[in-house]
């Protein structure tokens, strides 16, 4: 079970934690024209990497917050979380 | 039966309180202290078994968690276990115990003649044999096998016993303990750091327990025992005794199996039998000290034949001889330990070392009690089938490669070292890569890839000072760094016998002429020559040859098989035993009960259960409940004999006609506010919502962002900036989650807020003609006329001082309201409705008469809505916006979603408008078309319409728009069914919805 840092509520277990897929993908604004491609990309195509990923995570059973968490895919070593109004650096 | 094997003394079992037990009928007794393994040795029982492949005789081979093959099956009151370890279990009054694969008993093996014919089973047997012809796998080979070899017996009956499950923190956590893990132990609790020492064995100390040492002028087990009770009177130290830690997971948590009344006759009441402790530990030092390897030689798998460390531990501990003309079979200087230990018992043994002149301090010792050594031995061979008589040994040559002449001697036992292999188990769990140690021939930890390191005998230090020495010192660098407090602890002194260097030795050739069975892995049955066939066969990594050869697998997970397993390979592979690398070690490192891993979370635990404010009234009124997600709800209220069936239709056909009162508290509810609410719900959902008034409510379809339904509901304008969303009972948390979502990181300009409200809102849903006669009686004061609350209409009203809220929506296709009242007052609420609709003939209806109701009025709910289906295939495209965009929008221009033979939903009545149609039935054009028959659609949803009196099922049909009027089958092979159907309008009751604006 991964420790998970909460930028809210600080470290957790994973039971507290949903998890939200890539953090990285940024949804197309409501009402702007879009490609079929890019909106496939959007909805289905995923990286699947080895090693680094920033991903979603919600702090279900805590603050409820949607916070984004820098996670080897390998090691599940973690490296960084930020808050949802944070840039990834 | 006398315990002949008891040494007069000795031992660390307690000789005035007798235990009396039963092994395979028989009666027996032993002492308190006493394993299941050391009292059947006691008693002379050395035949525990029979072997899972060849139905070879089996006896002990280790004294603890290593031991391969004394897995018996164990009746404790009243319940049985299978595969039970009796090296580990305690002995205690009333035991008892049986043995596994033996068919039909242990002395005669049906299974056993496959051995004497000499069909041994190679490798892959089961692969080659078995699989041809394929239908004879299930009716013949499997229960075949199963009954000859036999696993134990798995209790089909409910399991009486309580497990707890405990979650907990510590700063170092210290697995062992044995001289290691006491000295880390104590310098880090020194240090004020918060400890868990686990050891898996009931006592302290591991090879303290069994070693001629001194520590501080005590005797290794005094100095054990003193360091314990100090520990123990810690308030920073937890000590647990019968504690195996067996898994190590991610981010340093390591589960441990606490085995608190496996040793009692009976569970003490309010105690649980196991705990498993789930750890979460800063540091973790891994003192699981080291296994004594076998060395391979022919018919090593013999009953007496054992590792000489549990010859010695049996004496020591339980003052148990494992037999009175012993014979040692050593590569190195513990085999000396052991033929000592015995000397000192008044027994004889011969040593056969297979160094040719080795010197130390204990050889010497051993040489001055007259102990007869022959150097450059070796046993070539174990005599005897159910316990050893003989041994064929032999000189060896210096190239460990010729076998001199064969000579026998007359034995009960052989006590086989082959030096020590480290537990590496926990380490390598953790993400440690290990490396190989040339010195021990074995695998140790290396670089450390969480907070963890590796201590002692487990990192391959075999002498007791460098042991405490560096265990000390990392228990206090350790904890230190967590506690930023130092008691340094004066280092005592110590007396061991030094040891000198072991010889590379692991298997005996065989003799010309001789095809002896030499087993590496004893508890799966896997010889050298199966490992040899399964190289021959072309199998090359070693992970491949474990699972062809089942090498290391079950309970034993390499513990006794592993290295020589990997000698073998490499010899034949010619290559060493690094690059033939180890098989991955799996937790857990020791079998753990299915009933620790559950813990609480069994029936009734087993999820939370939810209850409405009104669940007492509906108990008292014979409800008859069903599961609705985590909720309990009414699914009919039984009147008299009445069935599901009969009790649904009365309930459903009197709302149709007068008036019903549902439970409908378990809807998901959302409050939303904010100045953004309106542009929020405009969205998600896919109508306009910019122009609600506040007092009306809406129905809303909520998308994926690929365009499948997520959720339906109605949302009500509460006032300006306030409104309150209600969502599917099974959606509810999904929901939520999906507009924190958005709202979080999508659009985090939007100025609103969400909260759940499910739990604050008891609700009643009030249906059927008479349903406003019901509410005129409750709210005397307030307008409820069509003009004063119109369909989609909402208002807050007074129900006799308490504060209602009433919204005008309607899930049966009736005139409807739903009442909610805060969660306090939703019993009073029910009984006032139930008091004012008596003289309406009002009656309380389930979620069956729901289902009824909605499914008639072709209303679509979690069977149509289930993750497969877009607006269009619900008849919803009307709720779709063309003027704006919203979630999920842009899916629906795909391909596939835009077809025009699109699939629909319908209604399907049966011809004969009497055969119910099973739901998950599929729709076919031609009921005798060959098999796979085109499938066209299937049933979502049946009922029995009260409004006409027949079966009416919904459906999801291809082409659906174009179906209305067909004839086509049902099939449900699962049912064996085929019923000739015709396609209707889904809206089977008021297509026009008049009902629900009257
Ligand atoms: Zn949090």
């Amino acid at each position: 079970m991964l420790h998970i840092k909460c930028p809210h509520c600080g470290i957790r277990s994973q039971n507290e934690f949903s998890y939200g897929g890539d953090a990285t993908v940024k949804r197309p604004e409501l009402g702007k024209e879009i490609s079929d491609q890019d909106w496939d990309n959007f909805v289905y195509n995923r990286k699947s990497l080895r090693g680094k990923h920033w991903e979603l995570w919600q702090h279900l059973s805590g603050c409820r917050q949607w916070i984004k968490v820098q996670r080897d895919t390998a090691t599940h070593e973690i490296f960084k979380t930020l808050k949802a109004n944070e840039e990834i650096s | 039966m006398t315990q002949s094997f008891r040494l007069e003394s000795g031992g660390f079992i307690n000789r005035d309180k007798k235990i009396s037990f039963k092994f395979n009928g028989k009666n027996y007794y032993g002492y308190e202290g006493d394993t299941l393994a050391s009292a059947l040795i006691a008693n002379g029982v050395h035949l525990i078994g029979r072997s899972f492949k060849y139905h070879r005789p089996r006896g002990f081979f280790g004294a603890g968690v290593d031991e391969p093959y004394a897995i018996v099956q164990l009746y404790r009151n009243g319940e049985t276990e299978p595969n039970i370890k009796a090296t580990e279990q305690e002995l205690f009054e009333g035991l008892e115990a049986k043995s596994v694969n033996c068919w039909p008993s242990v002395n005669f093996d049906v299974g056993a003649i496959n051995n004497f014919l000499k069909i041994f089973l190679p490798a892959g047997f089961y692969y080659k044999t078995f699989m041809w012809p394929k239908s004879f796998w299930y009716k013949i080979y499997e229960p075949f096998i199963r009954r000859a070899a036999g696993l134990g017996t798995a209790s089909i009956k409910h399991d009486k016993e309580r497990y707890e499950h405990k979650y907990e923190y510590c700063d170092v956590l210290i697995t062992g303990s044995g001289p290691s893990g006491l000295a880390s132990a104590y310098s880090a609790a020194k240090n004020g750091a918060k400890v868990i020492l686990a050891e898996d064995k009931s006592r302290f100390g591991g090879t303290l327990l069994t070693s001629e040492v001194n520590i501080g002028n005590q005797s290794g087990k005094e100095w054990a025992d003193s360091i314990i009770s100090e520990l123990k009177e810690m308030p920073n130290v937890t000590v647990k005794n019968r504690s195996q830690v067996f898994g190590y997971y991610d981010h340093n948590m390591l589960v441990m199996s606490e085995r608190i009344s496996d040793h009692l006759p009976k569970t003490k009441k309010f105690h649980p039998k196991q705990r498993l402790w789930y750890i979460r530990a800063k540091e973790v030092l891994i003192s699981s000290g080291s296994i004594e390897r076998p060395i391979v030689f022919g018919n090593n798998d013999t009953p007496g034949v054992m590792l000489s460390s549990a010859a010695k531990e049996y004496m020591k501990v339980y003052g148990v001889l494992v037999g009175k003309k012993p014979l040692v079979f050593t590569n190195n200087d513990s085999g000396y330990e052991t033929a000592i230990e015995f000397k000192k018992n008044g027994i004889d043994p011969i040593i056969l070392d297979t160094r040719k002149e080795p010197q130390s301090e204990i050889i010497e010792e051993a040489k001055n009690m007259n102990i007869n050594i022959k150097n450059s031995y070796v046993v070539v061979a174990a005599q005897g089938y159910k316990k050893v008589k003989s041994a064929d040994v032999a000189k060896i040559s210096d190239n460990k490669e010729e076998l001199g002449s064969i000579e026998n001697i007359a034995c009960d036992c052989i006590c086989v070292s082959g030096f020590w292999t480290p537990t590496i188990h926990l380490a390598s769990q953790s993400g440690n890569k290990t490396k190989f140690n040339e010195d021990i021939d074995a695998f140790v930890p290396g670089i450390s890839k969480q907070n963890e390191k590796t201590l002692g005998a487990a990192n391959g230090i075999y002498t007791l000072e460098e042991t405490l020495k560096d265990s000390f010192e990392k228990g206090n660098l350790l904890s230190k760094k967590i506690t930023n407090n130092e008691n340094k602890i004066s280092f005592p002194n110590v007396v061991e016998k030094k040891s000198t260097v072991h010889d590379k030795f692991w298997c005996v050739p065989l003799p010309k002429g001789k095809n002896y069975k030499r087993f590496l892995d004893f508890q799966n049955d896997v010889a050298v020559s199966d490992i040899e066939i399964a190289l021959k066969e072309g199998y090359r990594s070693i992970e491949h040859v474990k699972r062809y050869t089942t090498l290391g697998m079950a309970t034993d997970q390499g513990k006794t098989s592993n290295l020589n397993g990997l000698q073998l390979v490499s010899k034949i592979e010619n290559k060493v035993v690094p690059a033939v690398g180890h098989t991955t070690f799996r937790p857990p490192y020791s079998p753990v009960s299915i009933g620790a891993i559950v813990g609480r979370e069994v029936g009734k635990h087993s999820k939370p259960t939810r209850k409405s404010p009104m669940h007492s009234w509906h108990k008292k009124n014979n409800a008859v409940f069903v599961d609705a997600g985590v909720w309990l709800r009414p699914r009919y209220y039984k009147r008299g004999e009445e069935n599901l069936f009969e009790a649904s239709k009365r309930e459903a056909r009197n709302v149709r006609t007068n008036v019903g009162v549902c439970d409908v508290t378990t809807l998901g509810k959302i409050d939303i506010k904010g100045p953004d609410a309106a542009e929020l719900l405009n969205r998600v959902y896919t109508n306009a919502w910019l122009k609600l008034p506040v007092g009306k409510a809406r129905y809303g379809v909520m998308l994926r962002e690929d365009g499948i339904v997520m959720d339906d509901g109605t949302t009500t304008r509460i006032s300006e900036n306030h409104y309150h969303m209600t969502t599917t009972t099974a959606q509810a948390a999904n929901v939520l989650s999906h507009l924190e979502y958005y709202l979080q990181l999508v659009w985090p300009e939007l100025n609103v807020n969400v909260v759940s409200t499910t739990e604050q809102w008891a609700g009643a849903a009030i249906a059927g003609p008479k349903s406003r006669e019901v509410l005129k009686k409750l709210f005397p004061k307030s307008d409820v006329s069509n003009e004063g609350l119109p369909f989609m209409g909402y208002m807050e009203a007074d129900l006799f001082g308490v504060k209602a809220k009433i919204y005008r929506i309607s899930f049966s296709g009736e005139l409807a309201y739903e009442v909610n009242v805060e969660s306090d007052n939703g019993y009073f609420m029910w009984e006032k409705i139930i008091e004012a609709g008596e003289e309406f003939g009002i009656q309380p209806y389930g979620t069956e008469a729901l289902s009824t109701l909605r499914i008639e009025m072709g209303h679509v709910a979690g069977s149509e809505l289930d993750g497969r289906t877009i607006p269009y295939d619900n008849s919803l495209e009307g709720l779709l916006s063309k003027k704006k965009d919203f979630i999920g929008k842009r899916s629906l221009s795909r391909k596939a979603f835009a077809a025009e033979d699109r699939q629909k939903i319908v209604g399907v009545v049966p011809l004969d408008k009497k055969t119910s149609i099973p739901e998950g039935s599929h729709l076919v054009k031609d009921s005798n078309a060959p098999l796979p028959n085109p499938k066209l659609g299937y049933i979502s949803a049946s009922c029995w319409s009260v409004e006409h009196d027949n079966p009416f099922s919904l459906a999801i049909l291809k082409d659906g728009k174009n179906m209305i009027g067909e004839k086509l089958f049902v099939m449900s092979p699962l049912k064996n069914k085929v019923i000739p159907v015709e396609i209707v309008s889904s809206h089977y009751v008021d297509p026009k919805g008049e009902r629900v604006r009257s």
